[in-house]
């Protein structure tokens, strides 16, 4: 696979010289095997190299991404404990290995974090050295133009009258006006563009780092709380107030922001017809709310997608359900219990159950303290007597039923285990029997009582049914950070993807007939038809203020297959072979040698050699004599001339979006 | 008694009858188009084509019998519109740019497309086109009506998704073709694939027109879902150029390495674009979806931040877009790192679009979690 097709870039560079070189801040690929003969600090050195290097980086995505898979198939413990519990019930045997490998928590297991924080160090292993070598990149200027500029993927060329000069000035005028960056050197005019593609990637990969930061903290600092709240009631954010809590390791009791809100109302709509009939519409909380410990009152209305915001902290409607109001009287009327009973749905028709707990107030017939405890099933729309099972035909409350079986002795409250209000402990508790010596149930309408056997008191099912709602109350820090990394990132990416970075160079010289020959080569970082359709116009723009020469023909097309291929340039030799004489041979051409002197770094010495080698290259290019064709004769007498085999030039490769 | 219990609006059973009769005339003209297609393939074969051969050939001639890199150094500075080397010519008398291959690609010229010049085929072809072109018109007043009958956004269900989705898909394609772009020859893989994904839609995934259950109802809920499917179109297209590169850079490697391929492979592959071509594509569209895959799953995480109170809780179908979205970051990294172009970047490519088909039909019938809503 890698033989024929891939080129390492290495090699696409080395046919280009220096020039290609810079265009990216990728880091080079060094082959895998190279063990490093030194120490310790050589070997920490070596594997630091692996690590950043972007074939491991590729590799940790890999794994980052085979990594995430078994944690969408096997039950997660942070979403679903009870298929947790299930799967470990049903697979005896796997599960206990599954524990070991962290399988239940794969998010928050060890390798799986071990993928991604190796993944991030080698991120920023990555962008430290990419980052100061872009700024290297934009200290200095355009490398120098390479000495064969047919060699590039997109070139052209024609004979002027213009002097060398003139040309060269246009150019330069022209390139800036396009805002490329563009200086003299080595005899040709060198110009850049695109450095934004480069300063996108580097922000994309940073804001992936500040993503995944604002994630970590998110995590430790944030709190989530469950409320539930009937009509008419209201919630403050302590602690204390909620039914259940949970925090990060690091958050604190004094984050909890001040504020308070009251359910005035809960509104529910539902589909009336259709297939899927019963299905909910719309949720709708009417809420009152106050900010700090004493602000004004304001009223909002909370629905599933639109949460109550107050600093930061969200209010989010996530249930809601019936709470009947039973009234519980002793043997001599007198009213012991009367509340509203929030009760769980278990289906999404509004079946509901739950526990009517009558702590005290309650005597028997014989005068004695007792507690009372009612299991109730609660149905707003009630198929009809004899229908079966009783469970709800709608979700709104068009023919509630509240079925009661019925208890007395001991709740058990006060054995110190916390008691689930919704479930009812029967361990200390008879049954009410009716005469049959069952346990004593009965089913009732809204605004029903039902008498408990022996004179033992009534029960009745007032005609005011609250409806309940629970919130889930919690605070994120950081996730306007994430957020922000987020759209940083989409913009890096988008400069990154969409941006082109392309070299252009102009180079103009006088041939021996005294006429001047211009050539102008464009490079981009991937070869891309754009690349070419702008030489293009760069060269119609430069050529209306340098025109042919009036021998030349327009077009300059040179006979097909002039010359044969017989690049001296082994493919071997990653690098062109050095000058033997840079400096002085730069110095000896008099070319602009302080621009290149005065950028930093390797761009700098790219610049150098690069200037050298068309400066060498010069006094031979001026030797040879361009062809009457008008095609100039190559500056290497061994390089083809531009063939054109095709007379069709309207077939425009396939292209997709830009690069 | 305090409930307040308003009663939802009837669907407009009309409106969803006349959808669902669009959908089956789409199916209908999409059907004509792709025996269409099939005959521009079938007269298209009559014209015997062997360019791929006659480039290798003479530019290994030209390359002195270098193999590989070597071929770097072909005199290709030609004029030929392989991918990456085309000639344009400006007015006046401006000089002409000549282009050349990147080094170490092949220069081998686009095919002709299926017709491969024979008129008959080219009929076909332009007749399949207009097709598509109908039936995108047909299939999308499907969709609209489909939305207008439940008054929200057509994707509240896997049918409506699906619906959606190859309407986008088809859409994506005549545009590209619009935009003069080298992609008629996915016609034919494109349209069985969409008749396939709508027989899907109509007998197993089909629910009744329906509203919403109130998670559904958010704006972001359109930012987030017409993303999605738009990515997932486009990917498609991109997943289609890619598998047609790995059959055709082998057919040309075969070729290289001297080999004779059938007269069936022959025909097909000579009449694709060159896989330096393909190749190319296929990185473009994905390049220029990722961005937008990337917002999607940023729109779906503020999504689940307004509706379940967090914004990221690895549910499977966020677990599956984060998979989806590495393994494009894993191809876009190939692309970028040495021996790792070409072919293995093209599998990765493939198994990137396995993941995103996987998030929108598997994890929605085999794994369950917070996105399954109304029927499927
Ligand atoms: C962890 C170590 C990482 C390294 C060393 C790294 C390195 C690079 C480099 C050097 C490029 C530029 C390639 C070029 O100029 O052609 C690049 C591009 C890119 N990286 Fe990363 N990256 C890393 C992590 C990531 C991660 C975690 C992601 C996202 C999931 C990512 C997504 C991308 C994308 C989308 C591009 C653009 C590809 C292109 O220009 O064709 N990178 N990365």
């Amino acid at each position: 696979m890698s033989d024929t097709k891939t080129n390492p870039r290495g090699d696409e560079r080395s046919d280009l010289g220096e020039a290609g070189a810079q265009l990216s801040t990728a880091p080079q690929e060094e082959s895998a095997g190279a063990v490093p003969a030194l120490g310790v600090l050589g070997w920490f050195r070596w594997c630091w190299r692996q690590l950043t290097s972007m074939r491991v980086a590729l590799l940790l995505l890999l794994l980052l991404s085979l990594g995430a898979i078994p944690g969408s198939l096997i039950p997660q413990q942070g979403t679903d404990e009870l298929k947790v519990q299930d799967f470990k019930d049903t697979h005896t045997t796997l599960a206990p290995l599954y524990e070991k490998l962290g399988l239940f928590h794969v998010y928050s297991s060890v390798w799986f974090s071990a993928i991604y924080i190796l993944l991030f160090v080698s991120l920023i292993g990555c962008i430290v050295p990419r980052t100061w070598q872009f700024v290297g990149q934009l200290r200095g200027r355009p490398p120098a133009a390479p000495k064969r500029l047919t060699r590039l993927p997109a070139y052209t060329t024609w004979r002027t009258d213009a002097s060398p000069e003139q040309v060269d000035e246009a150019a330069l005028a022209l390139l800036k006006r396009r805002r490329f960056r563009s200086h003299r050197v080595g005899g040709a005019v060198s110009a850049e563009k695109g450095y934004l593609r480069e300063a996108g990637n580097l922000i994309f990969h940073v804001a992936l780092i500040v993503m995944l930061i604002a994630f970590a903290a998110g995590q430790l600092f944030k709190s989530e709380g469950g409320k539930l709240i009937m009509e008419g009631d209201g919630f403050s954010n302590t602690l204390t107030q909620y039914d259940d809590f949970k925090s990060g390791n690091l958050f604190d009791i004094a984050d909890l922001e001040p504020f308070s809100f009251k359910l005035d109302r809960f509104e529910g709509s539902y589909e009336v017809t259709g297939p899927q009939r019963g299905t909910a519409r719309t949720f709708k909380a009417h809420v009152t709310y106050t900010e700090g410990a004493d602000g004004p009152e304001k009223k909002k209305v909370v629905e599933v997608n639109k949460p109550l915001e107050i600093n930061g902290t969200k209010a989010y409607l996530v249930g809601h359900g019936y709470a009947p109001k039973v009234t519980v009287r002793d043997g001599r009327g007198k009213v012991v219990y009367s509340a509203s009973v929030p009760l769980l749905p278990i289906d999404s028709m509004g079946t509901a159950t739950g526990a009517i707990k009558v702590l005290d107030g309650y005597r028997d017939k014989n005068g004695k303290p007792e507690q009372l405890g009612f299991n109730a099933f609660f149905v707003p729309t009630f198929a009809g007597d004899g229908m079966g099972q009783m469970f709800s035909q709608f979700p709104a409350p068009i023919n509630p039923r509240l079925a009661l079986s019925a208890y007395h002795g001991s709740l058990g409250v006060d054995s110190g285990v916390p008691q689930n209000v919704y479930q009812l402990d029967t361990r200390k508790m008879q049954k009410f029997k009716d005469a049959n010596g069952e346990l004593f149930k009965k089913r009732l309408k809204i605004g029903e009582t039902m008498k408990l056997p022996n004179g033992a008191g009534s029960v009745t099912f007032e005609r005011e049914l609250k409806q309940w709602a629970s919130f889930q109350i919690s605070q994120e820090p950081g996730s306007g950070w994430a957020l922000g990394g987020a759209v940083a990132a989409i913009a890096g990416l988008a400069g990154s993807l969409f941006i082109q970075r392309r070299r252009v160079w102009v180079r103009a010289q006088r041939g021996a007939d005294g006429v001047t020959v211009v050539e102008m080569a464009g490079l981009g970082r991937s070869e891309s038809a754009k690349v070419a359709e702008e030489l293009a116009a760069l060269a119609a723009e430069l050529h209306d203020r340098a025109p042919s020469a009036p021998e030349a023909e327009p077009g300059t097309e040179s006979e097909p297959g002039t010359e044969p291929e017989s690049d001296p340039a082994p493919k071997a030799d990653p690098k062109p072979k050095p000058d033997p004489q840079p400096e002085a041979a730069a110095a000896g051409s008099g070319t602009d040698g302080t621009a290149a002197t005065d950028a930093p770094g390797p761009a700098a010495e790219d610049a150098d050699d690069s200037a050298a080698e068309a400066a060498a290259d010069g006094p031979a290019a001026k030797g040879s004599a361009p062809s009457g064709k008008g095609a100039p004769a190559p500056p290497s007498g061994t390089d083809p001339a531009p063939e054109t085999t095709d007379p069709t030039p309207d077939v425009v490769p396939a292209e997709g979006a830009e690069k | 008694m305090t409930h307040a219990t308003t009663v939802a609006a009837a669907t407009n059973e009309n409106l969803a009858h006349v959808s669902n009769v669009l959908i089956y005339s789409a199916m209908a003209v999409y059907l004509l188009a792709f025996f269409a297609l099939m005959a521009e393939w079938l007269f298209g074969s009559r014209s015997k084509v062997a360019r791929t051969a006659a480039a290798l050939t003479t530019a290994g001639e030209a390359g002195a019998g270098a193999e590989g890199g070597a071929k770097a150094a072909a005199p290709a500075v030609t004029v030929r519109s392989q991918g990456g080397t085309a000639t344009l010519e400006r007015p006046k008398a401006a000089p002409a740019v000549v282009t050349r291959a990147a080094a170490g690609s092949r220069d081998v010229p686009d095919g002709p497309g299926a017709a491969a010049g024979d008129e008959q085929g080219d009929l076909y072809g332009r007749i399949a086109v207009s097709l598509i072109g109908l039936g995108f018109l047909v299939e999308a007043a499907g969709v609209v009506t489909r939305a207008l009958s439940v008054e929200r956004a057509p994707w509240g269900n896997m049918y409506e998704f699906n619906i959606t989705f190859s309407t986008v898909a088809v859409g994506v394609f005549l545009a590209l073709l619009a935009l003069k772009k080298n992609v008629r020859w996915i016609g034919l893989p494109l349209i069985t694939t969409i008749l396939l994904d709508l027989g899907l839609a109509v007998t197993v995934l089909y629910t009744d027109s329906d509203q919403l259950v109130p998670a559904l109802h958010s704006y972001w809920l359109w930012i987030h879902v017409s993303t999605a499917i738009f990515c997932g179109a486009a990917f498609y297209v991109g997943a289609v150029s890619t598998a047609a590169y790995l059959f055709k850079d082998s057919y040309e490697a075969k070729l290289q390495r001297g080999g004779t391929p059938g007269r069936f492979a022959t025909s097909v592959m000579e009449r694709l674009p060159a896989s330096a071509s393909l190749d190319k594509f296929t990185y473009r569209m994905n390049a220029a979806i990722f961005p937008l895959w990337t917002f999607t799953i940023i729109a779906g995480a503020i999504w689940a931040g307004d509706a379940w109170g967090r914004y990221w809780g690895w549910d499977p179908k966020e677990v599956w877009s984060f998979i989806t979205w590495v393994a494009y970051a894993c191809y876009l990294h190939a692309r970028a790192t040495a021996g790792w172009k070409g072919r293995k970047a093209a599998y990765l490519a493939l198994i990137a679009f396995g993941c995103w088909l996987f998030n929108y039909y598997g994890v929605n019938i085999f794994v369950s979690g917070k996105h399954s809503y109304a029927g499927v």
